[in-house]
């Protein structure tokens, strides 16, 4: 019990701070993994249709503009990279450059989701959107077109939405940061916030080359 | 007086009071009967629409309640029981309050997400309600597209809503077991000394952590469809109704054993317990969990062998079906060994684990038959598929609720069950199941096709004893909640381990105390050491 | 034997008493191990019962070989089980090639049935008996399912697609017919009746109310709809392929991908023509969808069929039950 006298934020349950952290980092990571079923089922989804209708999903696909999503994958991976410095911050008890990366990661974050909400009006512009206004051009098989446009917003949507999560999380853990909660002995949540971030990175990593490379070669 | 004394003892029913201490708890114990209470309103909920369809097929032309109205009826009864019932029901209270204390621990690794997830039960909860009060869904609980996507006017959207707020609070449940189970257990509490109801629910939890996802992004999907018209499973569009089979099965199928796994493990305890012997073949059967939440992730496609899948993708399915059969086959013997040269006791948690057995056991060699392509194609969608998962899902999974309800109702509540009654209701549920469901296997053979509201005259012999079983049944279920109510004021004390049983939760008092040991435990005995407990009981009395 | 057992319904196909061999087997194993085990609990219960609270058992552990032997004898009942299913479900599945074609179009709530010859039957088929039978088989909404439990069989009826099932009656009489997939508030009444007729009977039956072959329909649907201006049938090049000699053989679409030409494609190609255009062509073809019914497409697709003679088809490998959709996807 001299435990929860010397930390404060240890729990009830919890013999030592070390099996507090334990427990949180493997609860985040199983969280991880519901997430990867989560996401998993779109991804099936997507590829069942794309053997189906490869021509016309290749064509979809390249109504997408590339550029604009390699700089966000940049922009994201740049985010996990400061990101980590922020948790390695936290682990040397630096409190002014875990605020820095930490603001620097919302940045960025805002950055990608910025740059997501131009091309989602683009497409809506381009009459890309699924519904009674919707058309693509140079194919006749408009009900396939329409299907990669649905999975295109679905995962790209649900994306952001973790994303917008994320950017909650962050200003958190920013807000804590600031008030001085985190020490090197106590930065759990910096860490398993890492967690999530780079988990929402990495799924951002697969969509990127499945909705917007498939069908470069393609002319 | 003594009694009085010890009814004042501290416990964690008295240790805080008024209704924020419940609904703010923390404590593992007060979650599980916030669970208890939930998942019992839910069950006589599913049973009243079970009654009222049961009462419609008395006749061949009845007309109890309209054709639409019986659709929502057994949309409702499956939607009820599977989500709201049977998945929550033995880990979220038996599981919620015992596991802790089996492996030593104060509580599970984050009680806080544990209240959360009877919050998101009980929400998820409040969406079905409201669907069916608004008018009800009437789409069976399988949703099947293009019905469910762009035919039915009924409330379908909030039921999905519903159902997908309570997976949350099973995938939630699942993620604090696992974590729990490894990093929580008290010092000399290795793998293998766990206790196998520790094992199931471990199982289960796999299970929980890994399917439940799919089916939530399964009615987005659904949800998306019917409202923004996507075209995801519209073969107008091109898409293709049966990826919504693919993607709904591939967590439903999983999901019975979600609903099964925690009551074989309850199982486990009960005729170890009640023969005085360590389960025969304990690794095997701790084993045998595992597998069955492994290889339930790979036979979805059986419940698609008419659905225009591919022979090939059949055969697969077919074949692997076989294998997810064998470890629940290894448990009925290892079990049945146990027995053997025990000291096996008539109380009633092992009444019910006889009368699991046996119905298990006939439930899952029928699964052998539904397993079998040749005979899949004539009883697939007949009552003969009904049958097999009631004498799986009721003949299984409440039998061992009610048995482990039983069993652990003096720790839980300091107080022991009239044991008169309980054996006279053991034995109206099982006599009234049989009567229930065994004749629908004869039924689904004669070719009565499911979510049927009238039928041909010649099968109303067979309707007419499986309704006769139903009210029997129904008695049996009310027998329980009216003398367990009754024996929390009038019930004789009970002691801290009345069973002579060897795990952890009997060495701490009835009700525990809210940090559930006063001392954390050191474990140094396997799990079924009935020599050992003896031992101790000795030299504590010497 | 099967007929005279108030359990089983009458054996009216060919495959009925393979199907109920099959059950009879399962039956007997699964008796076999309910009553065992039963007994056996029975017996250890009685004769191990607590005599005194404080006996204590010897403990038993396990032994590793009799886990073993319990796990395989079973295992290898269930692959006995696995390999007689299977090769049951191969029959069913693989309609012979004398199969007479009959197609079914599932609405809720009815059963629309269409002959060869032209006959169309709501909820009722006439079939004769001895002469097996494929169905091919649509729904114009949700998924259907139809079944016939005399005949052991059931296939789903799907929208958008072809699915297939066949049967060869073996017993003159009349047999439930049961929709057995959902389909909404009247899935219950979406019932009927399958006739099997001895040979002379049916043919009785048929010359009533003829309205002529679905093929010559077909035939006067390709001329009301001026298909061949663009499909010459005189074999001279037009703006779309030549429909001679096709039925059953693989085509080479644009993209370098082949299909195979069957009801799926051609029904495809009818409503939604630019999806696999055939290669060498333009998508230029309009589409007749809102303006055929799923009847009319089956009619023309008789009449295509009609443009392969029996001798330039392929031999029948398609299985039924399956969708040819699969092999079509690129």
């Amino acid at each position: 019990m001299d435990s929860h006298v010397e930390a404060p934020e240890l729990q009830e349950q919890f013999e030592t701070p070390a099996q507090q952290k334990e427990v949180s980092t493997l609860g985040m990571w199983i969280f991880l993994v519901t997430e990867i079923m989560f996401f998993g089922g779109l991804f099936m989804a997507y590829s069942v249709y794309r053997r189906a209708f490869a021509t016309v999903f290749g064509m979809a696909s390249n109504t997408l503009d590339v550029w604009l999503g390699a700089a966000n994958t940049a922009v994201l991976l740049c985010s996990s990279f400061t990101m980590v410095l922020a948790v390695r911050a936290a682990q040397i008890g630096s409190r002014k450059a875990l605020i820095v990366f930490l603001i620097l990661t919302i940045l960025l974050g805002g950055v990608f989701l910025g740059v997501k909400a131009y091309e989602w009006n683009q497409k809506f512009e381009e009459h890309h959107v699924p519904g009674p206004s919707f058309h693509l051009e140079g194919t006749g098989a408009q009900g396939p077109a329409q299907l990669f446009f649905s999975l295109y917003f679905t995962m790209t949507g649900l994306h952001a939405l973790h994303m917008v999560i994320g950017e909650a999380l962050m200003l958190f853990l920013l807000w804590q940061a600031y008030t001085g909660r985190y020490t090197p002995s106590y930065y759990t949540p910096v860490d398993i916030g890492g967690l999530y971030w780079h988990f929402v990175d990495i799924v951002w990593i697969f969509l990127f080359p499945l909705l917007y490379l498939i069908a470069r070669h393609q002319h | 007086m003594i009694t009085e004394a010890v009814q004042e003892r501290e416990n964690y029913l008295n240790a805080s009071h008024g209704i924020k201490s419940w609904l703010l708890t923390k404590d593992h114990k007060r979650i599980a009967l916030l669970y208890l209470h939930t998942i019992t309103f839910f069950f006589f909920l599913g049973g009243i629409f079970a009654t009222l369809i049961r009462l419609q097929l008395l006749t061949p032309k009845g007309g109890l309640v309209s054709a639409d109205t019986y659709s929502k009826l057994f949309t409702l009864h499956g939607v009820i029981m599977i989500f709201f019932f049977l998945i929550p029901s033995i880990p979220a209270t038996l599981g919620n309050f015992f596991l802790p204390m089996m492996i030593g621990a104060r509580d599970l690794a984050f009680p806080r997400i544990n209240l959360l997830s009877w919050y998101l039960l009980v929400i998820g909860g409040c969406f079905a309600m409201y669907a069916m009060l608004a008018g009800g869904v009437d789409t069976g609980w399988t949703f099947y597209v293009p019905y469910s996507s762009n035919y039915s006017n009924t409330y379908v959207i909030a039921t999905g809503l519903g159902i997908f707020i309570a997976g949350f609070s099973s995938i939630l449940t699942g993620l604090n077991f696992i974590v729990t189970v490894h990093r929580m257990r008290a010092p000399g509490m290795t793998w293998f000394r766990l206790p196998l109801f520790v094992w199931s629910n471990y199982a289960t939890a796999l299970i929980q952590v890994l399917g439940t996802p799919v089916i939530a992004i399964t009615l987005v999907l659904l949800i998306c469809e019917r409202t923004l018209h996507i075209g995801i499973f519209d073969p107008a569009r091109g898409g293709d109704p049966v990826l919504f089979q693919h993607l709904f099965w591939f967590y439903s199928h999983p999901a019975v054993y979600i609903m099964v796994l925690p009551g074989l493990g309850v199982i486990s305890e009960l005729v170890s317990v009640f023969s005085k012997k360590p389960v025969f073949g304990y690794k095997v059967v701790a084993f045998s969990s595992v597998a069955i939440a492994v290889l339930g992730f790979l036979v979805w496609g059986h419940h698609m062998f008419v659905s225009g899948q591919s022979v090939y993708a059949a055969l697969v399915f077919s074949f692997l079906s076989y294998f997810v059969a064998i470890p629940s086959a290894i448990k009925v013997f290892n079990w049945t060994a146990t027995l053997h040269g025990g000291s096996i006791s008539y109380a009633t948690p092992m009444l019910y684990a006889f009368g699991f057995i046996g119905l298990f056991t006939v439930g899952g060699l029928t699964g052998l038959f539904v397993a079998c392509l040749g005979v899949d194609v004539h009883v697939h969608d007949t009552y003969f598929v009904i049958a097999h998962f009631h004498y799986i899902m009721v003949g299984g999974t409440i039998m061992a609720y009610l048995g482990g309800l039983h069993y652990w109702w003096p720790k839980m509540s300091g107080r022991m069950y009239p044991e008169g009654w309980a054996k006279l209701s053991a034995l109206i549920i099982y006599l009234g199941f049989n009567l229930t469901f065994f004749p629908q296997f004869i039924l689904g053979y004669l070719g009565m096709p499911r979510r049927y509201w009238t039928y041909p005259d010649e099968f109303q012999v067979l309707h007419v004893m499986s309704t006769a079983g139903a009210s029997v049944l129904a008695v049996g279920y009310l027998m329980p909640l009216i003398y367990f109510m009754w024996s929390l004021r009038y019930g004789p004390i009970a002691g801290p381990n009345p069973w002579g049983a060897t795990g952890l939760e009997w060495r701490t008092a009835s009700p525990p105390p809210a940090h559930n040991f006063e001392e954390t435990p050191v474990v140094t005995t396997d799990a079924y050491d009935y020599a050992a407990l003896a031992a101790m009981e000795e030299a504590k009395v010497g | 034997m099967g007929s005279d057992l108030p359990l089983f319904p009458v054996q009216a196909s060919s495959v009925a008493a393979s199907v109920d061999h099959l059950v009879y087997f399962l039956l007997a194993v699964a008796v076999f191990f309910s009553v065992g085990i039963f007994l056996t609990i029975f017996y250890f219960a009685v004769r191990y019962r607590r005599r005194s609270e404080s006996e204590l058992p010897v403990a038993s552990h396990g032994g590793m070989s009799l886990e073993i032997l319990w796990s395989v004898i079973p295992f290898g009942l269930t692959m006995i089980m696995f390999v007689w299913g299977a090769s049951v479900f191969f029959t069913i599945s693989r309609p012979p090639d004398d199969a007479q074609q009959i197609y079914v179009i599932g609405k809720q709530w009815m059963w629309k049935l269409q002959h060869m010859e032209g006959q169309r039957e709501i909820n009722e088929l006439h079939i004769p008996v001895g002469q097996a039978v494929k169905l091919t088989m649509t729904s114009e909404d949700v998924i259907h399912d139809f079944f016939v439990p005399a005949f052991r069989t059931k296939a789903d009826v799907l929208p958008g697609r072809y699915t297939t099932t066949w049967f060869k009656p073996t017993r003159p009489g009349k047999y439930h017919l049961f929709c057995s997939q959902y389909c909404g508030t009247n899935h219950y009444a979406m019932i009927g009746w399958v006739y099997v007729m001895e040979p002379q009977d049916y043919q009785a039956w048929l010359s009533g109310g003829a309205t002529g072959s679905l093929a010559s329909s077909g035939e006067k649907l390709f001329q009301t709809f001026a298909c061949a201006n663009c499909h010459h049938l005189s074999g001279a090049p037009g703006r779309g392929p030549d429909l001679r000699n096709l039925y059953g053989t693989q085509v080479e679409l644009a993209d370098g991908a082949h299909v195979k030409f069957d009801e799926d494609y051609i029904r495809e190609s009818i409503l939604n023509p630019s999806a696999k255009v055939v290669k060498g062509y333009q998508p230029i073809m309009p589409t007749f969808q809102g303006l055929v019914t799923e009847e009319n497409v089956l009619q023309l697709i008789e009449y295509i069929k009609s443009l392969t003679p029996q001798e330039a088809r392929p031999p029948a490998g398609a299985t039924a039950a399956t969708s040819s959709r699969k092999s079509a996807k690129q």
